[in-house]
């Protein structure tokens, strides 16, 4: 009886954990995870790899495994290399600039500098608002006749920032450097109030600067907060598509700002090739996998 | 399996793996393939708010006398395009009996998806759609099968600011711009004079569906009629789509249109001239902009061009339970009353080959639709083929850098873009 009574404690600690209660808690979200991220995913698998497009229910037509086929059709278009050395473009400037920006302007906050709530806040607004709306601003100040153009005067470029081959992913990897700086600058600020207070008083009386303290004390003690940083503005930074859509035309100009959830997008909705849209998010999933592994490696502790 | 942290992973990885393939599968359920059902039906309407006007009073009138076949109408759901909405409801079996907004780029996809009802099924469905439109309707074909019916056509001609015209010294009421020069001469004395900040303003962005906006009305134009693809051959990498192709890159190279997107209405706000629309721009405008319209230019100046439809056609979804009735609806709410009833409405052309004739009193109190009555009779529209969508995405792509952006050559457009197409609809 009792080796019965414990073997059925032990299958009910196999599935339900020591807190029965506790389990039961996390289980929608287990369920949201399964149902949102986990099924797609895996359907996301199972489409990249057969010639697949969606149907009405009841048409039951063939839709056979060719394997590695569309994956080799995305990896020879120029268009689906062009998308990712874009993004390739926009990451190099964005990542640090988020980083180091976030960082610093989270250190001056915490600082105790005047009117700090203001700037808070100033910083923050753009994060909360819509992308759709910020680009109609950014529009209004980057269009060939804009304002930043008209302060330029004849030091504008020509062509435009937003019409410009070379400007137009730099361009948009500020605007989203800029609207998502909100976001880090409060996660950075979080993470510096548990920095000791003794370890900057120590390092001062040891005649440490400024910059030396910033650069030994605080740099190092934020670092977990960094390496996350650095993951969230890989992933957001690698699935751009509104700022792309809509700020420069829907990827323009001449595909000069195409990305690859735009591509997506493009050919898994619009042209209903949805295999060949799955083959582009799993290199994207991967990409964004390595990266942020190497985020994490490069930052990790020694 | 012995391990929990195993079992469960393999547990959560069956499971991902059987709902997957069970999706695969396309599911059970029935095609809903019932001609002959009769009862409530739903239809979908644009968004257009006189359309909806006008599609709400014809479902009144139906409904009054059909008791037991009641309709119901609503605007097609909220998304980035109809199209896309239409594209989920067919995957998901919830696309409605019929729908008021078809585009025929889309129809090839859907027909592929299995989501419409070819309507030459039904014993006077081909007759009833070739008395409506005469020879046109070969050209709503897909697959040998009628599975849209022509409805209405917005016909693209060239609008233009009367006010702004004659600020540069064009005559208003006798522009005379039919030809390339003589448009390319206009433009320039635009915006030399500073009438206004650019001649025409095309939207330059990359959507699949623009170059029904600048290319293909002044190719079909040019043309004479030729469709972008016939008998699966790509047909504008010719003399023809040389021309409008130069015309529009000499607009973009000497300034006459922006490259980019206008952030405002170009024409209320008067940075611009001309602009290629419909009959829509007419009540649109009428408060704010003097507008006048004439034919899309030709390399000869061709005096009747033909041009664009930017038809919106109706369709019937192999999701409708009651086919029967929907027909019977489609025929009601596309009779020469109802047609009427749209173009007093909506002021949009229907699509029936005695138009001007058949609605002389509407054309007579409202001189202003006249001159799209004319044109509504010499219109093309886009062919009925497969990947429609990529091959009208890969003409804009190359287009927009060789045309907009001058980064290739007209000829490298033209014969890249036809060997992609012709790739693509030949499989």
């Amino acid at each position: 009886m009792s080796t019965a009574s414990g073997e059925l404690r032990t299958t009910r600690q196999r599935w339900w954990g020591r807190q029965p209660i506790g389990t039961l808690f996390a289980l929608p979200y287990l369920v949201f995870v399964l149902a949102i991220f986990a099924y797609p995913l895996g359907f996301a698998v199972y489409i990249a790899f057969h010639d697949y497009y969606f149907t009405a229910p009841g048409v039951d037509v063939p839709k056979p495994f060719v394997g590695f086929d569309n994956f080799a059709a995305v990896l020879t278009d120029p268009q689906v290399l062009e998308a990712f050395r874009n993004i390739g473009v926009f990451l190099v400037i964005n990542v640090p600039l988020t980083v180091v920006l976030s960082l610093v302007l989270a250190t001056a906050l915490n600082a105790g500098i005047r009117w700090a709530a203001a700037y808070r806040i100033a910083f923050y607004v753009p994060y909360l608002t819509a992308s759709v709306s910020l680009v109609g601003v950014w529009m209004l100040l980057f269009s060939s006749g804009g304002l930043v153009n008209a302060v330029l005067g004849p030091l504008a470029p020509d062509p435009s920032w937003l019409v410009s081959s070379t400007l137009a992913m730099p361009t948009i990897a500020l605007f989203v450097t800029w609207k998502q700086l909100g976001f880090y600058i409060l996660l950075y600020l979080a993470a510096l109030q548990s920095v000791p207070r003794e370890l900057h008083e120590s390092a001062e009386t040891d005649g440490a600067n400024a910059w030396q303290r910033f650069r030994n004390v605080t740099v190092p003690g934020v670092r977990a907060t960094t390496v996350l940083v650095l993951v969230l503005a890989i992933i957001t930074g690698a699935n751009l598509f509104t700022e792309p859509y809509l700020l420069t035309n829907g990827g323009g100009p001449d595909g000069a700002s195409v990305t690859p959830v735009l591509l997506i997008y493009q050919r898994g909705i619009q042209q209903q090739n949805p295999d060949t849209a799955a083959a582009i998010g799993m290199l994207l999933v991967i990409v964004v996998g390595v990266l942020s592994l190497a985020a994490n490696r490069i930052n990790r502790e020694r | 399996m012995k391990h929990p942290r195993m079992a469960g992973t393999a547990a959560l990885l069956t499971a991902v793996a059987l709902t997957a393939a069970c999706s695969s599968g396309g599911g059970g359920g029935d095609g809903g393939e019932s001609p002959s059902g009769t009862g409530p039906i739903t239809v979908w309407l644009s968004n257009n708010e006189q359309e909806v006007g006008w599609g709400q009073d014809v479902v009144d009138a139906w409904n009054a006398e059909h008791p037991d076949e009641q309709v119901t109408a609503q605007e097609i759901p909220a998304g980035s395009s109809s199209e896309e909405a239409i594209t989920a409801a067919i995957t998901a079996g919830t696309a409605p009996c019929l729908v008021y907004n078809i585009s025929s780029a889309a129809v090839p996809g859907w027909v592929r998806q299995g989501g419409l009802v070819n309507l030459s099924q039904f014993e006077d469905g081909a007759s009833y759609i070739e008395d409506r439109v005469g020879e046109g309707a070969q050209t709503y074909l897909t697959d040998d099968g009628y599975y849209q019916l022509p409805w209405k056509s917005n016909p693209v001609m060239v609008m233009y600011n009367k006010t702004v015209f004659e600020e540069a010294g064009i005559d208003p009421e006798n522009p005379d711009m039919a030809t390339y020069d003589d448009f390319l001469a206009g433009s320039r004395k635009i915006v030399e004079s500073g009438a206004a900040d650019s001649a025409i303003w095309p939207s330059p962005t990359n959507e699949f569906f623009q170059p029904w906006f600048d290319f293909y009305p002044l190719y079909l134009a040019e043309s004479g009629g030729t469709s972008l693809v016939e008998d699966q051959q790509a047909t504008f990498d010719d003399e023809n789509g040389k021309a409008v192709a130069d015309f529009w890159a000499t607009i973009y190279s000497e300034g006459l249109a922006p490259k980019e997107a206008s952030t405002d209405d170009a024409m209320s706000a008067g940075t611009t001239a001309m602009q290629l629309a419909g009959p829509w721009a007419i009540a649109s405008y009428a408060e704010s902009v003097d507008v006048g319209f004439m034919p899309v230019p030709t390399s000869t100046g061709e005096a009747e061009p033909i041009t664009f439809a930017d038809s919106k056609n109706v369709s019937m979804f192999t999701s409708c339970e009651n086919q029967a009735t929907a027909w019977e609806f489609l025929k009601f709410s596309t009779s020469e009353e109802s047609d009427g009833q749209l173009l007093e409405a909506t002021g949009q052309m229907p699509l029936r080959t005695d138009l001007a004739t058949t609605y002389a009193d509407y054309f007579e109190a409202n001189p202003a639709y006249e001159v799209f009555a004319a044109q509504a009779e010499r219109t093309g529209d886009v062919p009925s083929i497969p990947n429609s969508v990529e091959v009208w995405q890969a003409f804009r792509d190359d287009y927009s850098s060789a045309v907009i952006f001058g980064s290739s050559t007209v000829e490298e457009f033209l014969s890249g873009a036809a060997e992609t197409i012709n790739g693509l609809v030949q499989g």
